[in-house]
C-alpha cells in the first residue's frame, strides 16, 4: 500500500499560564474552536478526533471522557484518546488517515500541570515495583541522567546553562511562552542547585496549556492551507523501562526514530525538540545528528513552558507554523514521554 | 518477582543470571537477550558502587528519608546493571560517582523495595 | 504482602493532593447550592438549560454556557431503577429508587434518590420535590438534598420528552 501524503494544515495554542482556574474542558474548548475557524470548515467534515491527556493529572478516572464535551460531539463522531502527550495522538491520527478511513483529523491535548504536584504525579508512570514506591520524581531521575552525562564528559554545566539561556532569550519572541528572560549562561550558573546537578533553569517550567492541530491528506490539505507542512517521516521508539538497563549518556530510541523518520536525508532548518531538561536537548541533538545549521527550539521549547501531555504536540504546532510562514522549509518535531527520554517520537515535515 | 520480594523480606538480595552470565538485580524475569524465562538465582552481597547520583535537598512525602539525601543508581557487587535507591550521605559533599555503599535494611519488612531502607556510605572505602 | 501458593501480593498505597478548580462557569451553580437555590445555565447557541452545568459548556454546540437560570425545585421523573443489590458502604435501606429527574425549567435530567414512598409506586411522569438536609450540613454540593419525594400532583405526560433528556 502506498503511503498517503498527510500534512498539518492549522494549529492553535493557548497562552501558557500558571494556576489556571478553568476546568480542562474550558481550557480546551476555545482552542478547538480557534483551529477549526482557521481552516474554515464545518465541524462535521472532521473525520477523526484524537485527544492526548493524563487522568492522573486531574485525579479522576476517565476524566478524558469529559473532554468530549469540548468538541461538539453531536451528531456522534469518531474519536479516540491517548493516555499520553497529544503528539502520540497525532501519530494515531496520522495512522488513521493512512488507513483511508478519513481525510481530515483534529488532534488536541491539554495539561493542567499546576493543579497538582506534577513531579509526584509523573512518578506514577514509573516502574510500579522498584521505582514508584520510592517516590523519586522526574526532576531527581533526570538529574541522575545529567550527572552521568557530566561524568562522561559529554557536556558541562555551562553547556546546559547555555541551552537554558538561549531558550529563555528565544522565548522573548514567543507571545505564548511562559518563562522568558534576557539572561546569560554565566548569570544562570550563579543560581543555586535545585536537584543537583540540576538548577531551576535546567528543568522545564510546569504550566497549564492546551493546543490543537488539524491534519489533512492530499488535495484536502492543499485546499485548507496555503503552505501545508507535509509529514515526510514519523517514527516512535521506546527504550527499556528498567532505569539501570539503558544508557544514561545516549538515547538509542531517539536515534532510531530519527533515522527512520529520515532526519539525516537533508538539512533541518528548525528542530522543535521536546526536552524538558537542558541536558536532554544536548542528548537529543547528538542522537539525531543535528548540526550548527539547525535552529533548535526557536519557540523557547518545553524549558520555558512545559504543559505536561501538551508540550510534545506544542512542538509539532511550532514546527508546522514555521513552514506555514515560509521561515523554514524542512523541520523536525519531537516528543518524549516517560522518565529520562524513555520514549521518543520524531517527525520530519516539509513545505512544498 | 514473588521470590525476589520474599527474599527481600528475609533480608537477602537475590538476582537472576542471564544467558550471557550477566546478573540482574533487581532480577529480570526474562532474558534481555534471548527472551527466555530466567530460573537461575544468585545471592548478592550488600555492598555496591554508585554509578550516578543526584541530590534531594528538600525531601518530599513518602520518600525513603526525611532529611536531605542522595538518589543514586547503585550497582551491587557482582551485578551487571544498577538499581535506583536513596543514599543517606548526610551532605552533598560526601558522595561522588564511585562511592562505595552498603544496604541498610528496614526495621520492619513486608516484601518490597522499601525493605531496603536506604544505602549507607562505606567510610573511607571509596 | 501476603503469601498464597508462593505468589506475593503487594500493597502499595499512593496519595497525591490536588488543587481542583470547578471553573468559573460552574461556580454560580455551586454557590447557589450553598444558598439552597438550584441554578442551571443556558446555552447561548441552542438555548438548552443545563442542570448541573458540569464543565460549564454545551456539549452539543461546543460553546461556553451563558446566563444563569433558576430551575426547580420541583421536577418530574423521566426514568428510574429499583436498587435491590447490597454493596459495601451502602447507607440506604433496600430496596430503594434511583431516578433521573427533570427539574422544572431544565432541559437535562439529573440523578437523585426517591424516598418517602414505596419503590413499587414510583413511575415515569411522577412529580417530585427535594427534601433538603439540615442547613448546618450544607456544602457546595447536590448532596445538600437528602432525596426527592412525591409531591402528590397529577403525573406529567413525559412522552417524547422523557426519551429526549
Amino acid at each position: 500500500m502506498s503511503r498517503r501524503d498527510v500534512a498539518i494544515v492549522a494549529t492553535a495554542q493557548r497562552p501558557n499560564e500558571v494556576g489556571s482556574t478553568l476546568t480542562s474542558v474550558e481550557l480546551i474548548l476555545p482552542v478547538i474552536n480557534d483551529v477549526i475557524a482557521k481552516v474554515g470548515i464545518e465541524r462535521q467534515k472532521i473525520g477523526f478526533w484524537c485527544h492526548g491527556s493524563c487522568d492522573y493529572m486531574s485525579g479522576q478516572p476517565f476524566s478524558f471522557v469529559a473532554a468530549v464535551d469540548a468538541i461538539g460531539a453531536w451528531p456522534p463522531i469518531v474519536e479516540s484518546h491517548v493516555e499520553g502527550d497529544g503528539a502520540l495522538a497525532l501519530y494515531e491520527a496520522w495512522v488513521k488517515i493512512q488507513t483511508g478511513e478519513c481525510d481530515v483529523a483534529l488532534v488536541f491535548s491539554n495539561g493542567k500541570t499546576t493543579s497538582g504536584p506534577i513531579d509526584r504525579i509523573l512518578n506514577l508512570q514509573a516502574d510500579p515495583y522498584m521505582v514508584t514506591p520510592l517516590w523519586p520524581g522526574f526532576d531527581s531521575l533526570s538529574a541522575l541522567q545529567a550527572r552521568a552525562c557530566l561524568d562522561a564528559g559529554i557536556m558541562t554545566e555551562a553547556d546546559m546553562a547555555e541551552v537554558a539561556a538561549r531558550s529563555y532569550r528565544d522565548a522573548l519572541n514567543n507571545p505564548i511562552a511562559y518563562a522568558k528572560e534576557n539572561v546569560t549562561a554565566e548569570q544562570l550558573l550563579a543560581r543555586p542547585y535545585t536537584s543537583a546537578p540540576l538548577r531551576a533553569h535546567d528543568c522545564g517550567v510546569p504550566v497549564d496549556g492546551a493546543n490543537a492541530i488539524i491534519l489533512a491528506a492530499g488535495d484536502a490539505a492543499r485546499s485548507l492551507a496555503e503552505r501545508p507542512a507535509w509529514i515526510r517521516g514519523i517514527d516512535h521508539r521506546i527504550d527499556t523501562q528498567r532505569l539501570g538497563a539503558r544508557s544514561m549518556t545516549e538515547s538509542s530510541s531517539a536515534a532510531i526514530a530519527a533515522a527512520k523518520a529520515g532526519v539525516g536525508n537533508d538539512r533541518i532548518d528548525i528542530a522543535e525538540l521536546h526536552a524538558p531538561y537542558t541536558h536532554q536537548e544536548i542528548l537529543l541533538r547528538r542522537a539525531m545528528n543535528l548540526g550548527e545549521g539547525t535552529h533548535v527550539n526557536p519557540s523557547g521549547g518545553a524549558l520555558v513552558s512545559n504543559p505536561a501531555m501538551a508540550a510534545g504536540l506544542a512542538r509539532f504546532a511550532e514546527a508546522a507554523e514555521s513552514v506555514f510562514s515560509g521561515s523554514a522549509d524542512r523541520v523536525l518535531a519531537h516528543c518524549t514521554s516517560g522518565p529520562m527520554l524513555q520514549q521518543n517520537l520524531v517527525c520530519v515535515m516539509e513545505g512544498e | 518477582m514473588s521470590r525476589f520480594f520474599l527474599s527481600l523480606q528475609e533480608g537477602r538480595l537475590e538476582g537472576t543470571k542471564g544467558s550471557d552470565g550477566r546478573v540482574y538485580f533487581p532480577p529480570a524475569e526474562f532474558d534481555p537477550v534471548t527472551g527466555e524465562q530466567l530460573h537461575e538465582w544468585v545471592t548478592l552481597p550488600e555492598t555496591g558502587t554508585v554509578v550516578t547520583w543526584s541530590w534531594q535537598s528538600e525531601p518530599q512525602p513518602n520518600q525513603p528519608l526525611e532529611h536531605p539525601f542522595a538518589w543514586a543508581l547503585i550497582t551491587l557487587d557482582g551485578a551487571a546493571v544498577p538499581m535506583l535507591h536513596a543514599v543517606d550521605a548526610g551532605d552533598m559533599a560526601r558522595i561522588r560517582t564511585g562511592s562505595r555503599v552498603k544496604v541498610r535494611w528496614a526495621a520492619e519488612r513486608s516484601g518490597g523495595v522499601r525493605d531496603i531502607a536506604c544505602f549507607d556510605l562505606l567510610e573511607g572505602a571509596s | 504482602m501476603s503469601e498464597a501458593d508462593g505468589i506475593m501480593r503487594l500493597r502499595q498505597p499512593i496519595s497525591v493532593t490536588y488543587n481542583w478548580s470547578a471553573g468559573p462557569n460552574a461556580t454560580s451553580h455551586l454557590n447557589g447550592l450553598l444558598e439552597g437555590t438550584l441554578i442551571g445555565k443556558r446555552c447561548p447557541g441552542c438555548s438548552l438549560v443545563y442542570f448541573p452545568p458540569r464543565n460549564g459548556v454545551c456539549p452539543k454546540c461546543a460553546r461556553i454556557l451563558g446566563d444563569d437560570v433558576v430551575v426547580g425545585p420541583r421536577g418530574t421523573i423521566t426514568t428510574f431503577c429499583v436498587v435491590n443489590v447490597p454493596f459495601l458502604g451502602q447507607k440506604i435501606k433496600l430496596p430503594y429508587v434511583a431516578a433521573q429527574i427533570l427539574l422544572d425549567g431544565a432541559d437535562i435530567s439529573m440523578q437523585h434518590l426517591i424516598q418517602e414512598c414505596e419503590a413499587t409506586d414510583v413511575r415515569i411522569g411522577m412529580r417530585v420535590e427535594p427534601v433538603w438536609k439540615d442547613r448546618s450540613e450544607w456544602g457546595p454540593s447536590l448532596e445538600n438534598i437528602a432525596h426527592f419525594r412525591p409531591t402528590g400532583e397529577p403525573d406529567r405526560d413525559m412522552g417524547v420528552e422523557a426519551g429526549a433528556s
